[in-house]
C-alpha cells in the first residue's frame, strides 16, 4: 500500500503531536501544569539525533537515552513542581524551556544556533503509530489503576490525598518525569522525521502548541487530549485553502472554540 | 563602567516593568496570564512605527498615539476573546488558550501589514550625549527613562489616591465582595485591561526607539520576559512588577557585560527559578493569588 507523501507526512505529525500532548496530560492528570514541555522535547531531539549521527547508534536505543535524559532532567525539574502550584508552575516551567532552548544554541557538539541536519529518516508511519499507539494503551490501563486514582486525588486536593496515605513527593516527582520522558521520546520521533532540528524549533511557541493541544480537547481525559493534538494538527492543513489568512483563521477559530466549548472539545463540565 | 552598566539595565528593566504591570494588573483583577499581552505591546510599536511616518511627530506623540490605540485594544480583546468565556462555567484555563489565539492572530495582522522582516525606527530627534564623568546618557535614554518613570508614578498615584484606583485595588483583592459592595466590577475590569494595555503599547515605542529595530515577532520575547519580571515580583502586585522588572533587565545587562553574552536570556530566567525556589510565591507575592 503506498500512501500519498503529503498525507503520510500529516499523519506522522499527528502521531507525534498525540505523544506529545499524552507527555503533558499525565501531569497535568496531577494538577501539574507544564508550558516547558518544548524543552524536553528539544532535550529528547538532540540527544537522540546526536547519538543517531555523530556516535552512529542504532535508532531504537538512541530514541530511549533520548527519552531517558529528558526524563531525568523531568525529575530534577520536578522538584520545584512540589512546591509551585498553578500560574506559577505554569511561568516556571516556561523559564526552563527558554532556558533549555538558549543552552542548545550555546552547545557546540550540537551544532548551535544551526542545529543539527542529516538525520536519517528512522521515524515511519508503522514507528509513530506504534509510540502513539503505547502511550495512549498507557493512560488507558492507568485510568483506573491505583495510581490513576492516586494522581486524580492528588489533582483535587493534594492534602486529602496525603492523609490517605498517596506519597506526594513521589507521585507528583514520578508523573512530571514521566511526561518528560515522553515528550523526549516524541522529540526523538520529530528529529528522525524532519531530518533537521534546530534550537528555534523546540521555543515557546512548541511548549503553548503542546499546551493548547491538551487543553483544546479537554483536560480530565487523554483521549480528550489525543483529540486536541489531531484536530490542532489537521485545522491547519485543512485550512490551506485559505493561504496567507490560514493563521489568522486559526487563531480566530482557537478563541471562538474556547467560547464554545470553554471545558475542552470532550472534557467534561466542572 | 559599573555605574554605566547599571544604568543600561535599569533603562533596559523599566521596559521590562511597564509591561509586567501589564501582566499584573490583569492577572490582579481576572486571575489569568493574558497571554496575547506581548503582542499587544508589538502593535503599540507598530502604531507608534505609523504614527511617527505619517506625522513626522517625536517619540512622546508616538507614545499617546500607542497608549491611546493599545487600550482601546486590550478592552476589545477582553470584550471579544475573554469575557465571554469567563461568562461560563469552563475550565480555567480556557480564557488563557483564547488569549494565545488572539496572540497568533494580532501577529499574523502585524505581518501582513508591516512584512516579517525588522523595521527601523525612525527617532526624528536630535541624539545628544551627556557626559557625567565616566557615565554616559544620550537624550533617547533620557526621554525613555523619563516617560517609564512617569507612566509608573502616574499609575502609583491612580491606584492610591484616586477612588476608581482603590476600587481597582478592592476588585483585585476580591471581584464578588467589591460587586456586593457596589462596585462595579465590569466597568473596573475594562479599566484595568485599557490601562494594562496602554502601558504595554507605551512600552512597545519606548523598545522601538532604544533599539531601533521592532518586528512582528517582537512580542513573543518580550513576554516571556515580562512574566518572569511579573512572576519574580509576586502575581498581582503592581510594585513587585516593577521591582521585576528593573532585576531582570539589570541582570541581563550585567551577564552580557560580564559573563556570558550568549547566554544572556537564560539568566534571567535562572534568576527567577532561584527565587521561586526560596520565595515560592516571589518577593512581594501574597498567599491569596498562589491558587492556580
Amino acid at each position: 500500500m503506498h500512501l500519498d507523501p503529503y498525507v503520510e507526512s500529516v499523519l506522522i505529525f499527528t502521531g507525534i503531536n498525540v505523544v506529545m500532548a499524552i507527555s503533558l496530560y499525565l501531569p497535568v492528570s496531577a494538577g501539574l501544569l507544564s508550558l516547558g514541555q518544548g524543552g524536553f522535547m528539544a532535550i529528547g531531539a538532540f540527544a537522540s539525533a546526536y547519538l543517531t549521527t555523530a556516535l552512529a547508534t542504532p535508532f531504537a536505543p538512541a530514541l530511549l537515552a533520548g527519552g531517558a535524559l529528558a526524563g531525568l532532567v523531568g525529575l530534577l525539574v520536578g522538584f520545584p513542581a512540589l512546591r509551585i502550584k498553578g500560574i506559577y508552575l505554569i511561568i516556571l516551567t516556561m523559564g526552563f524551556g527558554e532556558i533549555v532552548r538558549v543552552l542548545f544554541l550555546n552547545l557546540e557538539p550540537t551544532g548551535g544556533a544551526s542545529g543539527l541536519s542529516g538525520i536519517a529518516p528512522h521515524t515511519t508511519l508503522p514507528v509513530v503509530a506504534a509510540a502513539a499507539g503505547l502511550a495512549l494503551a498507557f493512560c488507558w490501563q492507568l485510568r483506573d489503576s491505583r495510581i490513576g486514582w492516586a494522581l486524580n486525588a492528588v489533582r483535587e486536593d493534594e492534602l486529602a490525598a496525603e492523609t490517605v496515605g498517596i506519597n506526594l513527593t513521589r507521585t507528583k516527582l514520578s508523573v512530571f518525569s514521566l511526561g518528560a520522558f515522553i515528550a523526549g521520546i516524541g522529540g526523538g520521533l520529530y528529529a528522525h522525521f524532519t531530518m533537521f532540528i534546530d534550537p528555534a524549533q523546540f521555543g515557546f511557541q512548541r511548549s503553548a502548541e503542546i499546551f493548547i493541544m491538551v487543553l483544546l480537547g479537554g483536560m480530565g481525559n487523554f483521549l480528550g487530549a489525543a483529540l486536541g493534538a489531531v484536530v490542532f494538527t489537521l485545522l491547519p492543513e485543512l485550512l490551506r485553502g485559505l493561504q496567507d489568512w490560514r493563521m489568522t483563521f486559526f487563531g480566530t477559530a482557537l478563541v471562538v472554540m474556547m467560547i464554545v466549548r470553554p471545558w475542552g472539545l470532550i472534557g467534561a463540565r466542572r | 563602567m559599573l555605574m554605566q552598566q547599571l544604568v543600561n539595565g535599569i533603562l533596559l528593566g523599566s521596559t521590562y516593568a511597564l509591561i509586567a504591570i501589564g501582566y499584573t494588573l490583569v492577572f490582579g483583577v481576572l486571575h489569568l496570564v493574558h497571554l496575547a499581552h506581548g503582542e499587544v505591546f508589538m502593535i503599540g510599536a507598530f502604531v507608534g512605527l505609523q504614527v511617527v511616518l505619517w506625522t513626522g511627530a517625536g517619540g512622546p506623540i508616538a507614545v499617546v498615539a500607542a497608549l491611546a490605540s493599545c487600550a482601546l485594544l486590550g478592552v476589545l480583546i477582553h470584550l471579544l476573546a475573554i469575557k465571554p468565556i469567563l461568562s461560563r462555567k469552563g475550565h480555567f484555563l480556557a480564557p488563557m488558550i483564547s488569549t494565545i489565539g488572539v496572540g497568533i492572530v494580532l501577529q499574523e495582522l502585524a505581518t501582513r501589514r508591516f512584512g516579517g522582516e525588522q523595521h527601523g525606527f525612525p527617532s526624528r530627534m536630535e541624539s545628544v550625549t551627556w557626559h557625567f564623568g565616566s557615565l554616559t546618557l544620550s537624550s533617547v535614554q533620557a526621554v525613555i527613562l523619563g516617560i517609564s518613570v512617569v507612566l509608573m508614578l502616574a499609575l502609583h498615584l491612580f491606584v492610591t489616591r484616586s477612588r476608581i484606583g482603590m476600587a481597582m485595588r478592592a476588585t483585585a483583592e476580591s471581584a464578588v465582595i467589591s460587586h456586593t459592595l457596589g462596585i462595579r466590577t465590569d466597568r473596573i475590569i475594562l479599566l484595568t485591561f485599557a490601562i494594562a494595555s496602554a502601558l504595554g503599547g507605551a512600552a512597545g515605542v519606548l523598545v522601538g526607539m532604544s533599539y531601533n529595530a521592532i518586528s512582528p515577532f517582537m512580542g513573543v520575547e518580550m513576554g516571556i520576559k515580562g512574566m518572569a519580571a511579573m512572576l519574580l515580583g509576586g502575581l498581582g502586585n503592581i510594585y513587585g512588577a516593577m521591582l521585576g522588572g528593573l532585576i531582570i533587565g539589570i541582570v541581563e545587562v550585567f551577564s552580557v557585560a560580564y559573563l556570558a553574552s550568549s547566554y544572556r536570556d537564560a539568566f534571567a530566567f535562572v534568576i527567577m527559578i532561584v527565587v521561586l525556589l526560596v520565595r515560592p510565591k516571589g518577593i512581594f507575592g501574597s498567599v491569596h493569588h498562589v491558587e492556580g
